[in-house]
Order: C-alpha cells, then structure tokens, then sequence
C-alpha cells in the first residue's frame, strides 16, 4: 500500500468517526445554547444509545430497526429525566454547581450501566454485512457508509427542524434570550427538558451506529463525549455547520495521528487540540464575532 | 486567628494520638491513606472552595508526583527526599506556566481544559512504557527515611504522612485567615468586584493554582514510597472525580470537611466490601445530593444540627444571647 492509498484511508476512516464526534458535538451546542449548561452527562447518553441497541438486539432479539428505534427512545426519555430529576429542580444554580451536577449525573448513568450489563464490552451487528468497498484507493466498510448517510440526513432534519417549525423557532429564541423568549410567551423550561431530549436522542443514535464498529460498553462514553465536546468547541458551540466541520477536521486528525505518529496517543491528539483551541481561539475556528464564551 | 490555632492544635492532637489507640495493623495502614487523601483533598478545596475555581486534572499532579519521585529514585538512584523537592518544583513550575492560559478559563470550560490536561498526562504514563513501565505499573520505590531511621511500618508511615497531612493543613488554615484568604474569597463571590478593590486576580489564582498542585505532587511522592508500587489506573479521571466528591461531602471551603470527607470516602470502601462495585452510583448520588440539598457540605449539616439541638434548650440558648 502505497503513501496515498495510506493517507486517502486515514481520510476516510476519520471522516467517518469525526461523522459521529459531530452529532456528538451538535448535542452538546444545542444545550449549551438554550440553557447555557455544558453537559458532562452527554457522553453517557451515547454510551446508553449503544447499550440500549445490544440490549434490544442481542438479549430480546428483536429486529435490528426496531430495535434502533427502541434504543433510541429509551436514551432520549433517560435524557429527558435527567433534566427533570437533577438539572431542573436546582434553583440558584451557579456555573459551578452545574459542573458538579452533571459530572454526578455522568457516573451515576455509568454507574447504573455497569451494574446493569456488566463490564463486557458488547458488539452490535453492522448494518448490512461486512463486504469491504474499494474507494480511492482505500476500503470503506458498508458501516461507514450509513455512518455518512444517517449523520447527512440528521444534519439536515436538524437544520429545516430549527430553521422552520415553531419548536425550532422557540429553542432558538431561548438561545438568544431566555427571559425574552418567557416574555412572548414561549415555555422555556419546556423548551429546556425539549434540548435534552434532542440532545439525547441524537447522542444515542451516534452511539448506536458507531457500536458495530468499536464495541461498545459501559465505560465508553467519556471518551466519546469528550470528543464531541470538542468537535462544538472548534465550531464555537454552533449548532449549526460550524460543530460538523469541528467533528470532522477531529476525526480527521485523529486518524492521521494514529496512522503516522502512534495509535497510542490517538486521544492525545483530541485533547491537545482541545486545549490550544480553549487557550487561543475560545470562540471556535469559524467565527470570528468576540463572542464571551470563557 | 488564635481561636482557629487552638482548634488546628487539638485536632493534631486527636490525630497524633490515634495510632495508640489502634491495635490493628490493617486499620493504621489505611488511615495512612486517609492522610495522603486529606492532603489532597486539602489542595482542591483551595482551589475549588476559596478560589471558586474547578480543577478536574488534579489527579495528574498526583501522578506526576508518584512518577517523578517513583523515576527519579529508582531509575537514576536518586535520594528521595531531593526527589520529591525536585518533582515539588518541577510540577510547581509546570501548574505556574500552564496555569495562565488554563485559569483564565470559567466555570465549564476551566473544567473542560483541567479535565483535558489531566487526561493527556493519564495517557502519557500509559504510553510511555520505556520510561514508565506503561499500564503494567512501576514497582520498586525505595522507602523513605531520614539517618537510621527507616519508614518502614505503618506506624511510623502513619507519622510521616500525618506531620504533612497537618502541616499542610496549618498552612491552609493560615492562608484562609490571612489577607490572601480574604482576597480569594473575594474572588470567589466577585471577580469583578475583587479586582476592582485592586486584587491582582489573576495572579492570586495561579499562584493558588500551583500550590494546590504542589501539595498533590508532594501527596504522590508519598504515596510512591509508601506503597512502592505505582500504576497509571490510580492516577485516572476517575480519581479526580473520587477527590471532588471528598471535598464536596465535607464541605466546600471547609478545611476539617475536606479532611472528614477524606477519611469517609477512604475507609467506607474498605469497610463495605460490596462498596466496592457500587462506588461510581454512591459517588453520583452524593454529588448530585450534597450539591442539591446540602451545598455546604456535611461540615455545615452538623452546623445546622447543632443549631436544631442549641434551639430545644431554651434557657440556655437564652444565655448565648
């Protein structure tokens, strides 16, 4: 295999977990935006997403679809409680508060997981057959493509989702202003418990499609949601196009550290990134508005 | 100021006098780590409860100073105690440097970034197997001593680690009653309103930063030569969310909460032997509890109760006033 063949393979490889690092990342802008909460607990939903699909899946053998959906549900309506149970009821929350609070409701979920389904690490089946595609030089897996295919699709659902219903007109308001947004009579914790769920339910489909491909088990989570969070932090917490390029330019690196540096230091890689980001542009790659974000 | 000096006094008086009323060897061995834990969970609340600043990466100075101390001696035959003064400053001049970009950072993002910087220093003592033996751990780090005498029981490990644990607690106990404790807490309710009183805050909470990242550093040197075996599992997020949860049991800006929650969260597990499985819910739970119900910790829950108590007497609390 020559040089090429070598760097088209990363290409596509970190295409395809970057893929997944910005559906993370976009749940994460998505709170952060209409409540101003950064969601520790958000790699947990991914984490759910996973488990809840072998569960269905493997244990109750249901159909694959079904079973997606199921898992998908069920992440969503953990989402939904976790803003019920621990974020809502925090009157005079201060920043820090928040932190503590979801980083309690991360091990918490974790915690559950394990004792739940125990620490093995479990596969899903991938979603039509194993058959390698020769692309450019490199080999795609079937998986990937629905990686592509499902991430596109919910990018663009998304999109119209907040561009054009009134819901997605409402959670936009209630980034802007949330005092505002009660003002004209749009129900803002409504609209909060709503960012959850969505957040949620998207973590846990990118969770579910990854699955077949890196395995997944109780302990998954952080390292994704970590990866998601920076993917909205290149894209400066947008939920929009900004955090999908993020997601993408991360994964990307990321294969191409492991390719030509060293597969060990593959997270490395992520959290140097995350840190020079933080440290000199905090308002993400792509905008160049002062925006107060630290 | 006297008056917080009489109660330090008393409390290392408890707690240099406890080893004579322990007959078990086992109970004294993990009361040793009941000490290094309270050094560390003395660190955080520095940072965490006077400064108002979260540190998730204290777990990688803990690390780096187990791993310094744990290289230094047995690799290249150092003495240990210029090990640990040399590890002391080299991760004193590393919190400094990075401490600049990192603490202008707020609220989710300085938990972002110090959870990063930890996570990075985790997999470099995983990866860099040459030099630190990789997941497999380190072992044999000489013990400590000083002339003849060897800190080789865990009596006399008890004694070392308590004269730090206590001194670095008579040092925080002086920080906060002093003008910088003020200017902290300053900080920590307004950072704004601090500077404007002409508190050099930024300044302030590096140097607060670093010093809670030598005392770790020191806390890890002790832990490498008392245990003689490291391994990078002990230095992981995880332990950095078991610190947070010590500080927050006991009570944020508590000196002697840090401490009770250090010692709850260390002897719970040894006691419970099925805690064991269900340590990441418990400490869930309790940050999701203490942090609703009881932000000040179970050090101002014995507060309030003590005022409950004080109020069912009548005429004695009538001569209180």
């Amino acid at each position: 295999m020559d040089f090429s063949q070598q760097l088209s393979q990363y290409l596509l490889s970190g295409l395809a977990t970057g893929a997944i690092y910005a559906l993370i990342g976009l749940g994460f802008a998505i709170i952060y935006n209409s409540t101003g909460i950064i969601n520790f607990a958000q790699g947990e939903f991914v984490m759910l997403g996973g488990m809840f699909g072998v569960y269905f899946y493997t244990i109750h053998q249901l159909p694959l679809v079904a079973a997606l959906v199921l898992a998908v549900l069920c992440a969503a309506a953990s989402g939904v409680m976790f803003e019920r149970l621990a974020i809502r009821p925090l009157r005079r929350a201060t920043p820090l508060g928040l932190v503590i609070i979801t980083i309690g409701g991360s091990i918490l979920v974790r915690g559950i997981a394990m004792l739940v389904w125990g620490k093995d690490t479990h596969a899903l089946p991938t979603f039509s057959g194993d058959e390698p595609i020769a692309l450019a030089g490199a080999t795609l897996l079937p998986q990937h493509l629905w990686i592509f295919a499902l991430t596109v699709l919910l990018i663009v659902v998304n999109k119209l989702f907040f561009q054009y219903t009134i819901t997605g007109k409402a959670l936009r308001a209630c980034a802007v202003n949330q005092r505002a947004a009660g003002l004209v009579g749009i129900d803002v914790r409504r609209m909060v418990m709503f960012s959850f769920l969505l957040a949620s339910g998207m973590g846990a489909l990118a969770g579910i499609i990854v699955a077949p491909l890196t395995m997944t088990s109780y302990d998954v989570g952080i390292m994704l949601g970590l990866k998601g969070f920076c993917a909205a932090i290149i894209g400066g917490m947008s939920n929009g196009i900004g955090t999908v390029l993020g997601g993408l330019l991360l994964g990307v690196l990321e294969a191409l550290g492991a390719g030509l540096i060293s597969s060990g230091y593959k997270d490395a890689v992520t959290f140097v990134i995350l840190l020079l980001i933080l440290f000199l542009r905090p308002q993400g790659l792509f905008s160049s508005g002062e925006s107060e974000r630290v | 100021m006297r008056r917080e000096l009489i109660k330090f006094a008393l409390f290392a008086a408890v707690a240099l006098a406890v080893p004579a009323t322990i007959k078990g060897g086992y109970l004294l061995n993990v009361l040793v780590f009941v000490g290094i834990n309270t050094m560390l969970a003395v660190a955080l609340n520095l940072l965490l409860g006077f400064a108002g600043q979260i540190s998730l990466g204290q777990a990688a100075f803990y690390g780096l100073g187990a791993y310094l101390s744990g290289i230094l001696t047995t690799t290249y035959g150092w003495n240990p105690w210029t090990a640990m003064a040399v590890a002391a400053m080299a991760v004193g001049l590393l919190a400094f440097v990075i401490g600049f970009p990192i603490l202008k950072l707020k609220g989710h993002y300085l938990a972002m970034a110090t959870l990063g910087f930890g996570i990075i220093i985790y997999i470099v003592l995983n990866e860099y197997v040459d030099v630190t033996g990789g997941p497999s751990g380190f072992s044999g780090v000489p013990g400590l001593g000083i002339g003849n005498l060897h800190f080789d029981s865990d009596l006399k490990s008890y004694y070392l680690v308590w004269t730090m644990a206590l001194l670095v607690m008579l040092l925080a106990v002086n920080l906060t009653q002093s003008r910088i404790g003020r200017a902290l807490r300053a900080i920590h309710d307004s950072e704004v309103a601090a500077r404007v009183l002409g508190v050099n805050a930024r300044l302030l909470k590096v140097q607060v930063f670093t010093c809670s990242a030598v005392i770790s550093c020191l806390a890890g040197s002790l832990y490498a030569h008392t245990v003689t075996f490291i391994s990078p599992s002990t230095f992981g997020f995880h332990f950095s969310v078991e610190l947070l949860t010590m500080v927050i049991i006991g009570g944020l800006g508590s000196i002697y909460g840090s401490c009770l929650g250090a010692a709850l969260l260390t002897l719970l597990p040894e006691f419970l032997r099925t805690f064991q499985d269900y340590d990441i819910v418990v400490y869930g739970l309790l940050l999701i509890v203490m942090t609703m119900f009881l932000p000040g910790g179970l050090v101002q829950g014995f507060e309030m109760l003590w005022a409950g108590i004080r109020r069912l007497w009548p005429g004695r609390a009538g001569q209180d006033a």
